[in-house]
């Protein structure tokens, strides 16, 4: 065995990537629940790409097919309801996990110096993760998807001069058909998987690089011991596998039962319009997005037209999702975790969440002019929350942060 | 021999030249493969004219056909209709049709239409592309009372009348589009062609 490990040892660099990257990656010794989310992340790509892999080899990406492909799915292949329910549950569980996860890089500060470029990965592995589930939407081409699909490609159309162009472009056609189908079929199964695959070695290469955050914000590579590993730090293998394994049970618990019991969501995470075919002379009476892209939903809706075109709200939308890019450089306080900041950054991200899960709901809600109004408050909250953020963290009352992680 | 030194500048150069030409290149191979999104030769032809007899449609009703994959709506408008068209005038937008992409010069009245009575117009939304809904009752109770009939758009709220005008604070920027046409006898139209037609 030992000779077999030395060949491959001189061939491929195996033990010391086992090294650097499990049974010596030091991580802080205090993750708290928080920290699961990163790892469950990882585990519903997998499921996503495996259960993904087994649909592809039912579903017909044709729009005279397609719909029939999945009925299909459900009532005729063995199993195909468990698989295409795991994948569709899989799809919503992403977004519940990566949201966990964002949030949890905010209120750690796990986005500050010297993590900038693992945020960055992130944003952008979200903003593919929004366009795969987008695509991946169109697919079984009920009436949500060809109705979704027709609003969110038209907002490309609102982009002033090259709009029209641009939004012809994307669809392949003059409206959404058999050629918009095909491609986001193409893109849905092949090319943003492989982007996102690499995004995600990215995001884990960096991470690896500089070290983990931790709910202190405390950077335990400053303190070593004489073995020259860090005071604060415990090998990621077994401690963290073990620790996510727990994770990963109770994950997979919860996912279980939505498959099984639940994987409609009452129609939060499948529609009930999208077991209507599609019908491209016939909008129905209440169209929203799928629950995780509601709350950009509902700020594009909050905006009205300007100068008689819809631009302003898109352009609002757009700037919701990028302004995550621009956090590290926004947040001038000089502690990371929460732990140790003042009250006007928690008062802050108390008001951002509230606003963030408010134009959630609203964003499945028909328009209204009161919910408009209540939609605009709530942008505006969302906004400030990122552009006063130099301000109110510079200000902010701090606590001492403690030379090492406590607990 | 100075062979065995190395310029710097001439290396820079020759990189920079590399770089160039190795990214021009990479754009001229980009290019087909933009290009062949594009709505193709077959989706371009698809689009032929349609024919619509008029006689099928009851007054006050809507019929729908389908012109280049989009809805076209064909509504017989009744008198009391096309009476209280001009009551909406001061709540819309561009009550006169000055907008000149939204519809033949020839649809450009305050009926938007070639006969007063019918009404021909693309069925979707100049918002985000949603079909708004017919809604022909006057003074429902979502809609209030000031309403005499017309069309809802149920994804965004976007109001017209019964002439495809937007009413003022919708999303929607614009009129509904009217498409081109020309009444080939008494109760047939030709939807998608208005050559030779009487202006």
């Amino acid at each position: 065995m030992e000779k077999l490990m030395n060949w491959v040892d001189e061939r491929f660099p195996l033990t010391s990537s086992y090294k650097a990257h499990l049974s010596e990656y030091f991580a802080p010794k205090n993750f708290n629940f928080w920290y699961f989310f990163g790892s469950l992340a990882l585990l519903v790509l997998v499921i996503q790409i495996v259960s993904g892999i087994f649909l592809t080899m039912h579903y017909k990406p044709d729009a005279a097919l397609a719909f029939a492909s999945v009925e299909y799915i459900m009532r005729d292949v063995d199993y195909g309801w468990l698989i295409r329910y795991i994948h569709s549950t899989g799809a919503s569980m992403f977004f519940v996990v990566v949201y966990l996860h964002m949030f949890r890089g905010v209120i750690y500060g796990s986005y500050r110096q010297p993590r900038e470029l693992i945020w960055i990965f992130g944003v952008i592995i979200y903003l593919v993760l929004m366009g795969e589930a987008f695509m991946g939407y169109l697919l079984p081409w009920g009436q949500m998807s060809y109705w979704g699909a027709q609003v969110i490609i038209n907002l490309f159309s609102a982009v002033p001069f090259i709009g029209g162009a641009l939004s012809e472009w994307i669809r392949g056609d003059y409206v959404i058909g058999d050629a918009t189908l095909n491609r986001f079929f193409a893109f849905h199964v092949i090319a943003l998987p492989m982007v996102l695959l690499g995004l995600v070695a990215a995001h884990l290469v960096a991470l690896h690089e500089v070290g983990s955050n931790n709910p202190d914000g405390v950077e335990i590579k400053k303190l070593k011991g004489a073995d020259g590993h860090p005071l604060d730090g415990i090998p990621f293998h077994p401690y963290y596998t073990v620790k996510d394994i727990l994770g990963v049970v109770v994950f997979l618990i919860v996912f279980a039962s939505i498959v099984f019991f639940a994987p409609e969501m009452g129609g939060y995470f499948l529609e009930f319009n999208n077991f209507v075919p599609a019908d491209s002379l016939k909008t129905p009476e209440h169209i929203a997005p799928v629950w995780y892209f509601t709350p950009y939903y509902a700020i594009l809706r909050a905006i009205p037209p300007i100068f008689g075109s819809q631009f302003p709200g898109v352009a609002a939308m757009g700037i919701a999702v990028m302004i995550f890019f621009a956090l590290p450089w926004l947040d001038r306080s000089p502690v990371k975790s929460i732990r140790y900041r003042g009250p006007k950054f928690k008062i802050a991200l108390t008001l951002f969440v509230i606003a963030f899960i408010g134009l959630g709901i609203l964003g499945v809600l028909p328009s209204t002019p009161l919910y408009t109004v209540i939609s605009q408050i709530l942008s505006g909250v969302y906004f400030a929350f990122f552009l006063l953020m130099p301000w109110y963290t510079k200000n902010d009352t701090t606590k001492p942060v403690p030379e090492r992680v406590t607990q | 021999m100075s062979s065995l030194s190395v310029d710097p500048s001439k290396r820079r150069f020759l990189v920079t030249m590399t770089s160039a030409v190795g990214g021009v290149a990479a754009l001229g191979v980009a290019t087909p493969f933009v290009m062949s999104m594009l709505p193709s030769a077959r989706a371009k032809a698809a689009g032929a004219p349609i024919e619509v007899d008029l006689s099928k449609v009851e007054p006050g009703m809507q019929l729908a056909v389908e012109w280049r994959g989009k809805p076209v709506w064909v509504v017989n408008r009744t008198k009391e209709m096309l009476d209280s068209l001009a009551t909406n005038d001061p709540r819309l937008t561009d009550a006169a049709s000055e907008n000149a992409s939204q519809q033949p010069d020839y649809c450009q009245n305050p009926t938007r239409s070639i006969k007063p009575q019918y009404l021909i117009v693309v069925g979707i939304c100049t918002h985000l592309g949603c079909s708004p809904s017919y809604r022909s009752e006057v003074a429902p109770a979502d809609l209030g009372p000031d309403w005499v009939g017309g069309w809802f758009c149920p994804c965004h709220g976007s109001r017209f009348d019964l002439a495809a005008r937007v009413f003022n604070g919708s999303p929607a920027p614009t009129n509904l589009v009217i498409p081109p046409h020309k009444y080939l006898s008494d109760t047939r139209v030709l939807i998608g062609d208005d050559q030779g037609a009487a202006a």
